[in-house]
């Protein structure tokens, strides 16, 4: 597998290279109307991977990683590379490379505490499953507990971004990322494409040597951030100006046609996963090539698969689509449009649902009624940040600047 | 990824999930009773074969199996009524010509890499014609790099083919009450690939409890302290593990032979 990825690395790059003839410096799409589909995605992300977070039920069957290699993890990072970039660019290009790495590390500082927090309550609840719960038949799984014997190492590795419990695994990647997008940006600014092209080299040297970040006690950071570093770029690049450049092949029938046949086969061959007895259709030397589809390190083929969907949103959903202004997109909207506070409450309401679950013994009715409370939750929570911010603070942010618009981050600056 | 079959499940098992608790303690008395505890045919169903297995037995001889696993693989105070136990007991009555010798390995929190060296050992001594591999758990708990997990457990399945056995591995198993802090889909995952590539049997333990917990059979979420649930979770793993042996084997009911 990691022999094969550099070379189809390579052939992206060819392809990109071949798309833009000359580099320009890049270009900005108009301010005013926000792109309310950036919204709606996030917002599908968000709920999405909430949904994954909590234990199979029935919402599960609406959520993309059934039915494609890609998930809401990808769209989630795409999405923080566009936003970020177009509103960190525009920073950049206005007030300079410092003021702009200034108002980047402060909401690196944002999201680290907002992972602080969530890890507290993890913390709660782990402690609480610790001490409650002596069944004889998990005794083994019961060691994973283990950790809260020496609290002092545990906190401090959390701190340090090395021990993440499960689900908690988005926010030090979207840190990380954060944290490397004033050289992203600043690169972006003289040459935008080369910076892309970086970005696949790094993708490519980090799967030809096996690169990755260790985490504690051991083991790896379950999100590469030096593989998935090229979702956020390549999201950085489309905002831009590469989306714009891109539009001519985006246009053709023959993306089209390979978007749909690769999607279709995906979805085959996840087919496969949930009907294991269609498993013999599947011609083993494919399978052993294909296998396993490597989510630590953004698999080509989840990177392939996300671009198709994307190629074929972007076609059949234009900007101006009258249904974005729907009342019925609206809840979604909002959820992406606060992004990190809806996602930190998404992870926490995944913890809360595990609870419940776990506390009431769950049917299936159940675990459908709190994925679904859950998400009317998440509405209710960006509904209410909504309203604060604008009318509650109305009169304070008069008086702000207008440089940066942190809402479009997904968040208050 | 390939986080397994979710089954969607007629809510008409609603009834039967919310009463699993009380049946579960209605039936924990009766040990050996017939626990309804059925596993759909596809989660016992392997393409894989176990040749040696069946040579052995179509040829009268006894049939050495070693168990190696963790903690998981026994109920610490009642060896006895854990799954290798279980196992052994219902291949005696199922194949009552054939003697079954089975011994258990336990490898107390060994990662895969940890274990893969006594494995050839272990074998050497003890001359099984099959050896059952579970393994997983602790590779999950400590959050091993699942690539190096992959690659563990296919150098374990390879040294036991070439030491002359067959193999069928055992994955993790379903414990929702820790699935917010144990990580499972890539382990069982990595346990997927091998199994394929070696063409090695894989008894889906978590799959086939998870089915339990969700039709109800078993309410995996119990905090319960007591020993019963455990004894009848293992006591059904132990029939369908040779049901599956039996299956894969292709040995069929005797009277066919």
């Amino acid at each position: 597998m990691a022999g094969q990825a550099p070379s189809e690395a390579k052939a992206a790059l060819a392809k990109d290279d071949a798309m833009i003839v000359s580099a320009p410096a890049i270009t900005l799409p108009a301010v005013g109307e926000r792109e309310l589909r950036l919204d709606l995605f996030r917002g599908l992300a968000l709920w999405l991977i909430f949904i994954d977070h909590l234990p199979p039920n029935i919402l599960t069957w609406f959520t993309i990683r059934n039915y494609g290699f890609s998930d809401a993890t990808e769209i989630f990072i795409f999405i923080s590379g566009y936003t970020a970039a177009f509103v960190y660019g525009r920073a950049m290009l206005q007030a300079g490379f410092v003021v702009a790495t200034a108002r980047i590390l402060r909401r690196v500082w944002q999201i680290y505490v907002a992972h602080v927090f969530l890890f507290t309550i993890f913390l709660a609840e782990i402690s609480y499953v610790a001490t409650s719960f002596e069944n004889p038949l998990y005794s083994e799984e019961m060691g994973i507990m283990d950790f809260l014997k020496q609290p002092d190492v545990t906190i401090v590795q959390a701190l340090l971004l090395r021990f993440r419990p499960v689900n908690m695994d988005v926010l030090p990647l979207y840190i990380v990322l954060m944290l490397f997008l004033p050289i992203i940006l600043w690169l972006m600014k003289w040459k935008a494409d080369v910076t892309l092209a970086l970005s696949v080299l790094l993708y490519a040297l980090t799967w030809h040597f096996d690169w990755y970040l260790t985490a504690y006690p051991n083991g790896v950071w379950f999100f590469n951030p030096l593989a998935w570093q090229l979702m956020f770029v390549f999201g950085a690049w489309c905002a831009l100006g590469g989306a714009q450049r891109m539009s001519r092949i985006l246009s053709s029938p023959v993306t089209l046609w390979v978007c749909f046949a690769y999607l279709f086969a995906a979805f085959c061959v996840t087919l496969t996963w949930h009907v294991p007895q269609l498993g013999h259709l599947m011609p083993r030397r494919l399978e052993q090539w294909m296998y396993p589809i490597d989510k630590t390190n953004l698999d080509v083929l989840r990177f392939a698969h996300f671009l198709a969907l994307a190629a074929i949103t972007v076609r059949f959903l234009p900007k101006d689509w009258s249904g974005l202004k729907s009342p019925w997109l609206r809840p979604l909207i909002l959820c992406g449009q606060h992004s990190l506070e809806i996602f930190c409450l998404g992870v926490f309401l995944a913890f809360a649902g595990h609870f419940v679950l776990a506390e009431i013994s769950g049917g299936a009715v159940l675990h459908a009624v709190v994925s679904v409370c859950g998400i009317l939750i998440m509405w209710g929570m960006a509904s209410v940040i909504s309203w604060y911010k604008h009318s509650a603070d109305k009169g304070a942010s008069k008086t702000k600047s207008t440089g940066g618009n942190a809402d479009l981050v997904g968040g208050s600056a | 990824m390939k986080s397994g079959s979710r089954t969607l499940r007629g809510l008409a098992l609603l009834a039967g999930i919310s009463t699993a608790g009380i049946l579960t303690a209605g039936w924990a008395h009766a040990e050996d009773a017939a626990h309804t505890c059925d596993v759909p045919a596809y989660l016992l169903t392997s393409e894989s074969s176990l040749p040696k297995v069946a040579d052995v037995v179509k040829s009268g001889q006894p049939l050495t199996i070693l168990v190696v696993g963790s903690r998981s693989s026994t109920i610490a105070g009642s060896e006895g009524s854990a799954y290798p136990a279980r196992l052994q007991a219902a291949l005696k009555e199922k194949l009552p010509q054939v003697p079954i010798n089975l011994s258990v390995e336990l490898q107390t929190s060994k990662t895969a890499e940890d274990a893969v060296g006594s494995l050839v050992k272990l074998v050497e001594a003890k001359k099984p014609t099959l050896v059952i591999w579970q393994t997983g758990t602790v590779d999950a708990m400590r959050s091993v790099d699942p690539d190096d997990f992959r690659g563990a457990v296919d150098e374990g399945v390879v040294a036991l083919q070439k030491a002359g056995a067959d193999v069928v591995l055992i994955n993790l198993q379903y414990s929702p009450r820790t699935e917010t802090m144990i990580s499972a889909p890539p382990y069982l995952d990595s346990m997927r690939v091998v199994a394929q590539q070696h063409d090695v049997p894989l008894f889906d333990r978590f799959a086939i409890m998870r089915h339990w917990n969700d039709a109800g059979d078993f309410d995996l979420f119990s905090t319960s302290h007591g020993v019963d649930m455990a004894k009848n979770v293992h006591g059904c793993l132990g029939r369908a593990l040779s049901k599956f042996v039996i299956d894969t084997a292709h040995l069929g009911p005797p009277q066919q032979n």
